[in-house]
């Protein structure tokens, strides 16, 4: 890759979406990336491709397509299963030297978010951690900004032609969002966070039509140099909180009675057709596993309505819910920051309110 | 055999946060801990340290001479030597010119075949969780992050790594990086002595000069030049308008019932 | 009072550790069953929070007065009575030995307390022997090698946990008043040591007390403390000592009381406001905040003056727990009137600061006694 030089911006073009397998298994979240690349891709006017890597994955290649992946290369060794921080970065970084594409994205999973740091570093470029937005246009981007901030738009300078991409992620524990830009260098990298970027409709006709393309594998057992010994997958009885329409969460409110407290969330939830999560304060005294946790540390999450119970709303936990459509608030305190944000705010005991709240939406049915 | 670990001082950020007007953290205002993950990393190393009695623990921070106090309270806790990085040639940097400053500064410790260096699974100001992978890569060391336990086993070590769904266990040569979560451990507090004694722990701050001779430190891959990164616009996202108080009666409880079907929200 | 740097860092270690480490479900325990819980003692042994004052030679932290106030202060702040735990080895515990005990025994003693490995108490008070401490009735007859005492000690603050004890006994039956008494390590396994009936107290729950019984305990000379027949210097030089850990006990819980008082005032809503908004309830939250800051300026001043062999120090530390043990009962009682009924009830933290609160001015002195030290002082 002698001609590779991550400063000649002009040598790079289209959008390459990391997507992320295991066990043979897409992580949606690449389905998720491949749709908002599609999005960054047209308006560049340039190819979208996923870049697939693994030990038998051709296979898996065409339902990217799908999603509205170009083409897919597809990188398989024996090297590559299970994952490993060092064979996947020399395949990545090999394949990103080959093609040059102007940005990767990555999943900001427990993979995604040890692996695009170290490929950033080899590749001598920027990445942005945990995107929630992206945009290309620099009206659309405005446009952004006069939906989701107090910022003028009207005064400063645009530059309307400007076509890098702008990477927008919360900081601070979500006290500030800020817009990270890439200029000097290419590619243009982040990782983007899991459950955030709207995926679109699986199309069976693009996926038919999506482009596989292998590419070689430079890799020897002596490139990597960590033993992955037993992969254990933990099947906690898992609840989906990011594919959840319906959250009903528990806080520091249930203490006085635990198992009731949880149990009436319950019924709520199954009233509402959703399922029960929890603040930190709730996982940290291990009264809910703590994949249930909602917030800065756990799942950011977005369903159409939350119920937040006895949460008295750190700024930590709002930055995972926030999003959410509808928000329902329970707290005894008037004063609880959860209710600032909340559609309806209840001041009272959820012990108390949740039941009244279960009666009357029985009634309703 | 050295344990260094890398730390940074952060604003808190669970208390109220002071925004200036232009939309930007007023850090002065604000008061500053330890970054959590990294007392993670901490108490790693000093476990690792009381089993290896040879060892040295250092503590090792990138930042204004502020600073210095959280290396007190490191050293009081329990760690040998501080370094505090600090100049202004290494203001502005993002995490690609964070972590190469880092690891200019570890190469110029020096890293020997049974060291290890220990990060913070990431800081809460940033949440990035990228320096750690980023000094490793350009330390040349293999990297295992998101440590949830550690065990040390002949010149090895076997790392439980957590994944959203389980967990791998790598084992792993030295010298090598961890990132630490907190599921690793439960940090230690200062000791009294530790704190009446501290001072007499060495405490060195590099500065340019310092590295400069180092291969990973040039002005152009360290600080505000150094960074491929920029900051376009920094905003506070608005709070949402106004919702609606509910009585919390039974009447009012079922009025919002009603809403929220008319709505057809439910 | 500016804290210097270590200062500031002991105080948050102390602080930091009681919010983690004196959880709410230890605290309930404690004031449920009444029992010492060794797991929350060892810990505070781990950090050398026993033997702040010790030298380092002994096994201590080799800290002066002011560390540990602060320690003291910070830990009644979230429970008084764990802040006991750690404020009898540091002061009545070790107090005497760190006075006047020989090389060997501070080598067997004063380093497994100051390590927290064992427990020291302090045996002066008498059932008929309280206030006035020179009508001590327990003897120690010497029988060669040995002394032989006989007599009860009351209201021995964790006696029931403790291995030894030091006891104060009359020596010289001929000698009147505070003359005559000597000194003694009593290891509280000996032949003719027991105990009484963990008593049923108002407050400080969780750290027991009861009465000690001495029948024909043979201890060796050895054993003495200090020159025989003149223990009592000793006992109220220790007492000076005893007194600013209890004047920093006291103001630890009138903070912690404030604190609790001054959150709810804000939550609390009554007539459609705040009652922090009502100047009833913020001329009583101002009064308290003065008080307070006032007892810790004494407190500080008293224990550098006290390091620094002020020889007022004596009179200072009666100043101190006199004024900080008075202000802690006003302080606590406000702090459950702003709570009004909520307050009375025991869920609430303040109904037991307020419990808490009485002992300061009982315990190594009432006030009373402070008063008369105070006044003989300043009459002398």
């Amino acid at each position: 890759m002698t001609n590779y030089d991550c400063k000649n911006l002009e040598a790079f073009h289209g959008v390459m979406v990391f997507c992320e397998q295991r066990d043979g298994v897409v992580n949606p979240t690449s389905f998720e990336l491949l749709s908002e690349g599609r999005k960054l891709a047209d308006d560049l006017g340039e190819e979208l491709c996923g870049l697939l890597l693994g030990g038998d994955v051709q296979g898996l290649a065409k339902q990217l397509g799908g999603y509205g992946a170009d083409k897919v290369y597809v990188c398989e060794s024996p090297l590559l299963e299970p994952y490993t921080t060092d064979a996947y970065t020399k395949v990545l970084c090999d394949a990103v030297q080959e093609l040059k594409p102007s940005i990767v994205l990555i999943g900001a999973t427990n993979i995604g978010r040890d692996l695009g740091p170290r490929c950033a570093a080899r590749l001598h470029t920027g990445l942005t951690a945990d995107v929630t937005h992206l945009d290309i246009d620099t009206a659309k981007y405005i446009d952004f900004l006069n939906e989701t901030s107090t910022i003028d738009t009207s005064k400063g300078k645009w530059d309307m032609e400007d076509k890098g991409l702008k990477m927008t992620r919360p900081a601070f524990g979500g006290h500030l969002m800020a817009t990270i830009i890439c200029p000097r260098f290419r590619p243009q990298m982040s990782t983007v966070r899991p459950g955030v970027m709207q995926c679109a409709e699986f199309d069976e006709a693009k996926a038919n039509a999506c482009e596989v393309v292998p590419l070689t594998v430079a890799l020897e057992e002596t490139d990597i140099h960590t033993k992955v010994v037993e992969v254990v997958r933990e099947m906690k009885e898992t609840v989906d909180l990011l594919g959840a329409e319906v959250i009903v969460s528990v806080g520091f409110g249930i203490s006085k009675d635990v198992e009731k407290g949880i149990a009436l969330a319950q019924e709520l939830a199954d009233a509402l057709g959703g399922v029960v999560g929890a603040s930190r304060a709730v996982t940290d005294a291990g009264w809910l596993p703590s994949d249930r946790q909602v917030g800065q540390t756990g799942k950011t999450v977005r369903p159409r309505i939350y119920v937040a119970l006895g949460i008295s709303g750190a700024i930590q936990h709002k930055a995972g819910m926030q999003d959410s459509e509808y928000i329902i608030a329970v707290n005894t305190n008037s004063d609880a920051p959860i209710f600032e944000g909340a559609d309806y705010a209840i001041v009272g005991d959820l012990f108390d309110v949740v039941p009244t709240m279960v009666a009357a939406l029985k009634e309703k049915k | 055999m050295k344990y260094i670990v890398c730390v940074k001082q952060v604003p808190n950020t669970s208390g109220k946060v002071a925004v200036k007007e232009d939309g930007t953290m007023d850090r002065s205002k604000m008061a500053t801990i330890i970054n959590p993950d990294d007392l993670n990393a901490v108490e790693a190393a000093l476990a690792l340290r009381d089993e290896n009695p040879d060892a040295k623990v250092i503590v090792i921070s990138m930042g204004p001479p502020p600073a210095k106090g959280m290396l007190h309270e490191l050293l009081a806790m329990g760690a040998d030597e501080a370094v505090l990085v600090s100049g202004r040639e290494f203001g502005g940097s993002d995490t690609f010119a964070t972590s190469q400053i880092l690891a200019g500064a570890i190469a110029h410790i020096g890293l020997d075949k049974d060291d290890i260096v220990f990060c913070g699974r990431q800081a809460i100001d940033g949440d990035t969780a990228q320096v750690g992978p980023q000094i490793a890569e350009k330390l040349g060391l293999p990297q295992v992050s998101y440590a949830a336990d550690i065990q040390q086993k002949d010149g090895t070590l076997m790392v439980k790594r957590m994944l959203e769904d389980g967990y791998m266990t790598i084992e792993v040569e030295t010298p090598c990086l961890l990132t630490c979560i907190k599921e690793l451990n439960k940090p230690r507090y200062m000791t009294v002595r530790g704190v009446l004694e501290f001072d007499q722990k060495p405490l060195t701050v590099f500065d340019f000069e310092t590295l400069k001779d180092e291969p990973l430190i040039e002005l152009d891959t360290i600080g505000l030049k150094g960074s491929p990164t920029n900051v376009y616009k920094s905003f506070s996202p608005p709070a949402k308008g106004e919702g609606v108080r509910v009585e919390a009666t039974a009447d009012g409880i079922r009025g919002m019932v009603e809403d929220l079907c008319e709505k057809h929200i439910v | 009072m500016i804290l210097n740097e270590k200062q500031q860092m002991l105080r948050k270690l102390y602080r930091d550790f009681a919010e983690n480490e004196f959880t709410d479900e230890l605290l309930d325990r404690l004031e449920e069953t009444g029992e010492f819980d060794w797991d929350i003692f060892n810990e505070m042994a781990k950090y050398g929070f026993l033997g702040i004052k010790a030298p380092v030679e002994y096994g201590g932290q080799g800290g002066d007065s002011m560390d540990y106030v602060l320690m003291v202060e910070e830990f009644s702040r979230v429970s008084p009575v764990l802040s006991l735990y750690a404020n009898t080895s540091n002061s009545l515990g070790s107090g005497p030995l760190l006075f006047c005990g020989t090389e060997e025994q501070k080598q067997k003693y004063l380093t497994p307390v100051a390590k927290g490995e064992k427990i020291m108490v302090f045996c002066l008070t008498e059932p008929g022997a309280g206030s006035d401490a020179g009508g001590t009735l327990t003897t120690a007859v010497e029988d060669g090698d040995y002394f032989v005492l006989n007599g009860r000690k009351t209201f021995v603050s964790g006696a029931p946990v403790a291995d030894y004890a030091v006891v104060y006994a009359k020596t010289d039956p001929t000698q009147r008043g505070s003359r005559g008494i000597s000194m003694f390590i009593v290891d509280l396994k000996l032949p003719g040591v027991s105990l009484g009936k963990p008593e049923h107290k108002m407050g400080i729950i969780g750290y027991p007390t009861c009465d000690v019984i001495l029948e024909d305990v043979r201890v060796h000379k050895s054993d003495l403390l200090g020159p025989k027949d003149r223990g009592f210097a000793t006992a109220m030089k220790t007492l000076d000592g005893g007194r600013l850990g209890v004047a920093a006990q006291a103001l630890g819980m009138a903070q912690g009381a404030y604190e609790e008082a001054l959150r709810y005032s804000k939550e609390r809503k009554q007539f459609g406001r705040p009652i922090k908004d009502f100047q009833a309830i913020s001329f009583m939250l101002a009064d308290m905040a003065t008080e307070i800051e006032a007892a810790r300026e004494l407190i500080y001043s008293t224990a550098e003056k006290k390091d620094a062999g002020d020889p007022e120090a004596s009179k200072l530390c009666a100043m101190a727990k006199y004024f900080a043990s008075e202000m802690a009962n006003r302080v606590a009682y406000k702090a459950v009137q702003i709570f009004g009924g909520y307050g009375y009830i025991k869920e609430y933290k303040v109904e037991k600061f307020y419990r808490d609160a009485r002992i300061t001015s009982i315990y190594e002195g009432t006030s009373q006694v402070q008063q008369m030290v105070i006044a003989g002082n300043i009459l002398r």
